[in-house]
């Protein structure tokens, strides 16, 4: 690679992610700020931890939407974690195409228009029974449920075309009932990407304004509808402390995810280089 | 006796595919006939609902009624032709950012070092695990007039009054560019990734520059998933909501926007479909686009 190229490139890869992250690491740096001026610097301080603490509507806010974020979690990780199965292993069965479409359109589909024809849907439903007459938790949760859902089954469904059939053939050779061919067989090998549909979808669900603004009903306030109602009227200390923990937990989580996801990458292809030196020495043995 | 567990196992594969399936019907399909049902509808300001029925009964028999006044206001009111074409140009110009900033990037972490590959991809990613609103909040504290970087030029002596960014088209494009520029990067190292280097050293030894050889070779071979990354880019794009709100002024026009606006200040409920009806036949064609160019490699190297 010639010289000056790859100064651009470095340079573009610098400000690149110096655009990506100056944003964050400036409100982190600020979140400790004392002044309540939020760019003026006036001397290290927790108290906007503090106050983060005493603010009664926000912690209420918040753990309305941690409860939304693990329904829909859980159920989109089951749903999803069907309709991959369906999409990577059933083959062709007749309404293949149109399934395929309706998976992936929540992925690409403005939020706007998603919210909006929910709302619609919830208004048009709201006096059968069955369904709640009130908008609030189940309401944005099935909002939330769509949406992540598709995420689920593209991540699953990639794992599993990604893994060799035959040792889910063999097992049914052998007699083994499909149920028990999953739960065996599929499940183990599907759980790393159920795990990480789990959490992208209960993260989605955690960070969604548009579809839970709404799918809400008047009385109810998820988190980030408070947080948008809040820095409408400027930048506020208070959030940027609350950011600043939300950024930390994920930062953890996601360092620790990559580190054994490496690890298990290096382990992986040790056996596979193990594995494929006790097949040429089995060969070799074989031609002797 | 085999006939039982043959049918079971039919029954039990039909469920599998039943349960989403029906999810789906219920939660997406069925909501869009009912947009598409109210975007005909005419507006009743004091009903609840406010819109007239599809069907009504005249004289015992059942009428149906279709209007299409909502869209001909639409394309009449200029104030909405210039809220779809502000938000596709928008859209547009964020998606060419994108594609500068964003190729350089997905190139040069598919060309690094393997050791550094993994932490450069990990630095992608975690922004996309992290809140978007928060992320766009933090732009309002670097933007304002006494934002940190008015704050760094005047201090530098390089400007004496703070220049105005923050709600204005110029806060909205930065925005814009920075929430999606992961979703360019992704597809465009997935695309990157799996090219063959001998093709470059086939190139070279056959007295290309390095240039020529990126420009016949490596461009042509990464379009899918350039065009892959804009579509990512620039379908939401067009939709935004929150950018525009949160760091663009208070006339910008996106299309997003003015939907809400006309759904929850104006309550006109079958304009408001009416809009979102345009929006989605505006995007159908980049939405088809973007099935057929496998965006879901990019989802599954966010998942991995």
């Amino acid at each position: 690679m010639n010289g000056r190229r790859s100064t651009l490139l470095i340079a573009a890869v610098v400000f690149g992610f110096a655009f990506l992250y100056v944003p964050i690491l400036s409100m982190i740096a600020f979140s400790f700020n004392d002044s309540r001026l939020v760019a003026v610097w006036g001397g290290f301080s927790f108290k906007w931890y503090g106050q983060l603490l005493h603010n009664r509507a926000l912690l209420d806010a918040a753990w309305l939407s941690l409860r939304i974020a693990t329904v829909t979690a859980c159920v989109a990780t089951l749903l999803g974690t069907m309709a991959g199965m369906a999409l990577a292993r059933f083959g062709r069965f007749r309404t293949r195409t149109l399934f395929a479409a309706m998976v992936s359109a929540p992925l690409v589909m403005p939020e706007v228009i998603t919210g909006l024809s929910l709302l619609l849907l919830f208004v048009a439903l709201a006096p059968w029974p069955l369904f709640p007459d009130t908008r609030g938790f189940s309401t944005i949760a099935i909002a939330h449920i769509t949406l992540t859902m598709s995420y689920v089954t593209v991540i699953v469904q990639s794992r599993l075309s990604s893994l060799d059939e035959s040792l889910e053939e063999a097992a049914m050779d052998l007699g083994a009932r499909p149920w028990r061919v999953f739960v065996a067989i599929t499940l183990p090998m599907i759980a790393p990407a159920m795990i990480s549909g789990w959490l992208l979808a209960f993260t989605l669900s955690l960070d969604d304004l548009v579809l839970a603004s709404f799918t809400a009903g008047p009385a109810t306030n998820t988190l980030p509808m408070m947080i948008f109602s809040t820095v409408r009227r400027g930048a506020t200390p208070e959030i940027n402390a609350l950011a600043t923990i939300m950024v930390g937990i994920v930062t953890v989580c996601v360092v620790i995810a990559g580190l054994s996801h490496a690890r298990h990458e290096t382990r992986r292809q040790r056996d596979a280089q193990l594995a494929e030196g006790k097949g040429s020495e089995l060969t070799s043995r074989d031609r002797e | 006796m085999p006939l039982l567990p043959r049918a079971l196992r039919r029954s039990g594969r039909s469920a599998v595919i039943a349960v989403p399936w029906l999810w789906l019907l219920l939660f997406f399909v069925v909501p869009f006939v009912i947009v598409l049902k109210i975007s005909v509808a005419d507006t009743r300001w004091l009903g609840t609902p406010p819109y007239s029925p599809l069907f009504e009964m005249i004289d015992g028999r059942a009428a149906l009624k279709v209007h299409a006044a909502n869209f001909v206001f639409l394309w009449r009111d200029s104030l909405y032709r210039a809220a779809f074409l502000t938000s596709l140009t928008v859209a547009g110009l964020s998606t060419v950012l994108c594609v500068l900033l964003g190729y350089p990037m997905a190139y040069a972490i598919a060309r690094a070092a393997a050791r550094w590959r993994n932490v450069l991809l990990l630095l992608v990613i975690l922004p996309f695990w992290t809140s978007f609103l928060l992320r766009v909040y933090a732009w309002i504290g670097l933007l304002g007039n006494t934002g940190a970087i008015n704050q760094l030029l005047i201090g530098m002596g390089v400007i004496h009054e703070p220049i105005v960014m923050l709600q204005t088209d110029f806060a909205m494009y930065v925005g814009i560019v920075y929430s999606y520029l992961p979703f360019m990067i992704l597809p465009l190292y997935a695309n990157l990734e799996k090219h063959d280097a001998t093709l470059i050293e086939a190139a070279i030894d056959l007295g290309c520059t390095p240039w020529q050889a990126f420009r016949r070779v490596t461009l042509p071979l990464s379009l899918p998933g350039v065009v892959a990354g804009s579509m990512l880019v620039f379908i939401p794009a067009v939709g935004e909501f929150v950018i525009p709100r949160m760091l663009g002024g208070p006339n910008s026009l996106m299309i997003g926007r003015v939907l809400w606006d006309e759904f929850f200040l104006n309550r006109n409920w079958p304009v408001a479909s009416a809009v979102a009806v345009t929006l989605l036949v505006l995007l159908v064609a980049p939405i088809v686009l973007v099935q057929r160019f496998h965006a879901r490699d990019a989802t599954g190297v966010v998942a991995r």
